[in-house]
């Protein structure tokens, strides 16, 4: 029985790993060579590569860019197989603007500007509501230079003094926010220092913004527009304390339809005669290529989120009618293809609308994606509900939360959490579906590349068209992807 | 069951029941379906009983203690709380839910707040305390159950124990006059129940109110001034702890006794 004793006597020191296990020798063989059936994979894998590489590199890069038809393509390439990227060169401003005026027509200016700065402020709009890296003053910074882009597009000596303000803010702004680092700007801030204005303030400004830079007219209909939400807003909030939330929510509602409906015409002729401000009108034929994608896209994606999100509870609702009115949209929507949708917005919506209503085709197109995308959205995150255990409701519930506390506070968030890959996968999907608008005639980039294949010129390129469009929509689409599976890290509470 | 045996004995010269009414439960009925889960249930509670509620699985105590607070509703008979009686009306609810605290079997701490944030939530959004204050207040009470250092933790990063002392916390938060405990240790290991008991008997010690269903045998004698035996959605019996456990009176009380002790 002594042989089972034993007692260490002296503790044994920390030795380096073997070599082989370490660096990139030990990455290789524990990845790429670590038996023999990976091994020959391996090798299988890099000559295939190689072989694909060898293939699709020199078609790629083919000296023809400033070659003018499909003709001068084959003279410069002379028998040899290459790419014809003159199509490219030629006609890339209209897959991104499609018609938009670039001032070569007569008596037209250059108006790309605004698609431009639109897209700018579009970036400036949702960093704040994506990101949590960035501080409020740097993104005051790039609202700053975004708008010194726009006013040195509009020109002129007050546009150029504007740049100039614009430009001595944003500086100087900006070397505030990167001589003190974070932890004495909170100390500031503790200490009763005056911070910046919520940069979310812009973000709730921007969608009432840019339909004013893309579509142009008066500024005072955008901004009639918004004063419905607010004064919807206020008449919630004053109501809503004497009358109880639900009949201050209707209320509201009712409000703001009275305002848009009968109220915004006379508000925005009455300011046009005080402060006229406007841009030159840009009808909806002329929008095209990938601006017209963005659009519907970021339009449809940001507006079906939160639709989604009322349609999935109201389907979990306990009142009959709210879930029987959910349910019946939802299953409508997803029983139908996106195309009849489409179909019916282009041509069968007209005959039902009072003769002469002119409802522009753009926006017909807008209200179908979105609502085709609301209803998968509320699918998805009905999933994310669903995974939600129960205990979660209770302890909302026995702490006192009222519904709308608890789903804003509670249960959404991680609702919404666990849905992020398919959310995130619906917003890639509508995305991609926008160019299903070829169909009934709108061009998208798909619709360009027809037009421009008719082209005498161009007639017979194929790939290089398909892949620029391929590659473009593939820039976007792995940036949601990849901006998902951030937020998903980043998101994680878990210890692991 | 018992064999968790607390440090200290519990000082009951604190722990003094008012002739005030806390709750009062009239001729309480409920029905899962058709199935019958509570049956003319009355019970009044004073304020500062600390009553610790047992019986079988499936007796229906869970389901008694949940309706105090409406997460169940009941369908006959009344139940009042301090003054105010739970119906469908809403603004009672939410009026009875923020005087009453709960603690759940499986904590159902909120996973996307940190532990200060699960504290601080109910505080600013129910009783609309500034955001300042209900940190104190929410950092005196982990204190109080000894985790203040894990505040800006995340639920998923602690142990279960201390997330059921979280939850504890986060209920106390709020001020409650009474707290609902439903099976607090069930779903710990030996050393956790008896750091979630300890911060429970303290509780006790101060006066609060409390109803606890668990199979703590040990913490109903220490700290109960009444146990409650249900079986089949029924009260059985009722008594001080001392008579119930050396002297029980009904033959399912015995039964049930002899079971678990």
């Amino acid at each position: 029985m002594s042989d089972m004793s034993y007692v260490r006597s002296e503790m044994l020191p920390e030795r380096t790993p073997p070599a082989s296990s370490v660096g990139f020798v030990g990455w290789a063989r524990a990845n790429l060579f670590n038996g023999i059936v990976n091994s020959i994979l391996t090798i299988v894998s890099l000559v295939l590569i190689f072989l694909v590489l060898a293939a699709l590199l020199p078609w790629l890069f083919s000296p023809t860019w400033n070659s003018g038809s499909l003709n001068e393509c084959r003279d410069i390439l002379n028998g040899h197989e290459g790419a014809c990227w003159g199509v490219i060169n030629e006609r890339w401003e209209q897959l991104l603007y499609g018609f938009y005026p670039n001032g070569s027509e007569a008596g037209s200016i250059d108006q790309r500007w605004r698609p431009n700065l639109a897209f700018l402020l579009l970036f400036v709009a949702v960093i704040p509501v994506l990101f949590n890296m960035i501080s409020r003053r740097m993104n005051w910074v790039l609202l700053l230079v975004a708008l010194a882009y726009g006013a040195y597009a509009i020109g002129g000596t007050l546009g150029m003094i504007a740049v100039v303000v614009l430009l001595a803010a944003a500086v100087f702004v900006g070397y505030k926010a990167f001589s003190s680092d974070k932890a004495t700007r909170a100390a500031e801030i503790e200490a009763g220092a005056k911070r910046l204005p919520n940069p979310l303030i812009f973000t709730a400004i921007f969608p009432f913004l840019v339909p004013f830079l893309l579509w142009g007219g008066s500024i005072w209909v955008f901004v009639g527009a918004a004063l419905g939400f607010v004064l919807a807003g206020l008449a919630y909030r004053y109501l809503s304390t004497v009358v109880g939330s639900l009949a201050g929510m209707i209320i509201s509602v009712l409000v703001a339809i009275v305002w848009w409906l009968f109220m915004i015409g006379p508000f925005a002729s009455a300011m046009d005669a005080i402060l006229p401000i406007a841009l030159e009108q840009i009808e909806s034929r002329k929008f095209g290529g990938f601006m017209l994608s963005i659009t519907i896209g970021v339009v449809a994606i940001g507006i079906s989120l939160p639709i989604g999100i009322v349609l999935a509870l109201g389907r979990q609702s306990d009142l009959l009618i709210v879930k029987a009115l959910s349910v019946g949209f939802i299953e409508f929507i997803r029983g139908v293809p996106l195309i009849t949708l489409l179909f019916v917005a282009s041509t069968l919506l007209n005959i039902f609308l009072p003769p002469g209503t002119n409802f522009d085709i753009i926006l017909r197109v807008l209200i179908m994606v979105t609502l085709f995308a609301a209803a998968y959205m509320a699918e998805v995150v009905r999933g994310g509900l669903a995974a939600l255990p129960k205990g979660q409701y209770e302890a909302a519930d026995a702490l006192g939360l009222d519904y709308w506390k608890a789903q804003r506070l509670i249960i959404m968030p991680q609702a919404l959490k666990i849905s992020i890959p398919g959310i995130v996968s619906t917003f890639i999907g509508v995305f991609k579906d926008t160019v299903l608008v070829s169909i009934i005639g709108l061009l998208d980039p798909l619709g360009l590349s027809n037009a421009i294949r008719a082209d005498q010129a161009w007639n017979g390129v194929v790939w290089e068209l398909y892949g620029f469009i391929a590659f473009m929509f593939f820039v976007f689409c792995f940036s949601m992807s990849r901006y998902s599976m951030y937020l998903e890290r980043r998101l994680r509470t878990g210890h692991k | 069951m018992s064999s968790i045996t607390l440090d200290h004995h519990a000082d009951r010269s604190a722990m003094k029941v008012s002739d005030q009414v806390a709750i009062d439960i009239r001729g309480m009925n409920k029905w899962y379906g058709a199935f019958h889960v509570l049956r003319d249930i009355d019970l009044t509670v004073y304020e500062g009983e600390r009553i610790v509620i047992a019986g079988p699985s499936g007796s229906g105590k869970s389901t008694l203690i949940r309706c105090i607070n409406r997460l169940e509703e009941h369908q006959e008979g009344q139940i009042i709380v301090d003054g105010t009686e739970l119906t469908s009306d809403l603004k009672n609810v939410d009026k009875v839910r923020s005087e009453v605290g709960m603690v759940f079997q499986h904590f159902n701490l909120f996973p996307h707040l940190t532990i200060l944030e699960n504290c601080t939530l109910a505080p600013i959004w129910v009783r609309k305390t500034p955001r300042k204050e209900a940190e104190e207040v929410a950092m005196h009470f982990l204190e109080k159950v000894k985790i203040p250092e894990q505040a800006h933790k995340y639920p998923g990063m602690l142990s279960g124990g201390q997330q059921q002392r979280v939850a504890i916390a986060r209920s106390l938060c709020m001020m409650p006059r009474i707290m609902l405990f439903d099976e607090p240790t069930s779903a710990l290991d030996p050393e956790m129940i008896k750091e979630v008991l300890e911060t429970m008997v303290s509780l006790a010690e101060e006066g609060m109110t409390m109803l606890c269903v668990t199979h703590e045998m040990g913490f109903a004698k220490e700290v109960a001034n009444r146990v409650i035996f249900m079986d089949q959605g029924q009260i059985v019996e009722q008594n001080e702890p001392e008579e119930f456990f050396n002297n029980p009176q009904s033959e399912r009380t015995k039964l049930f006794l002899s079971q678990i002790l």
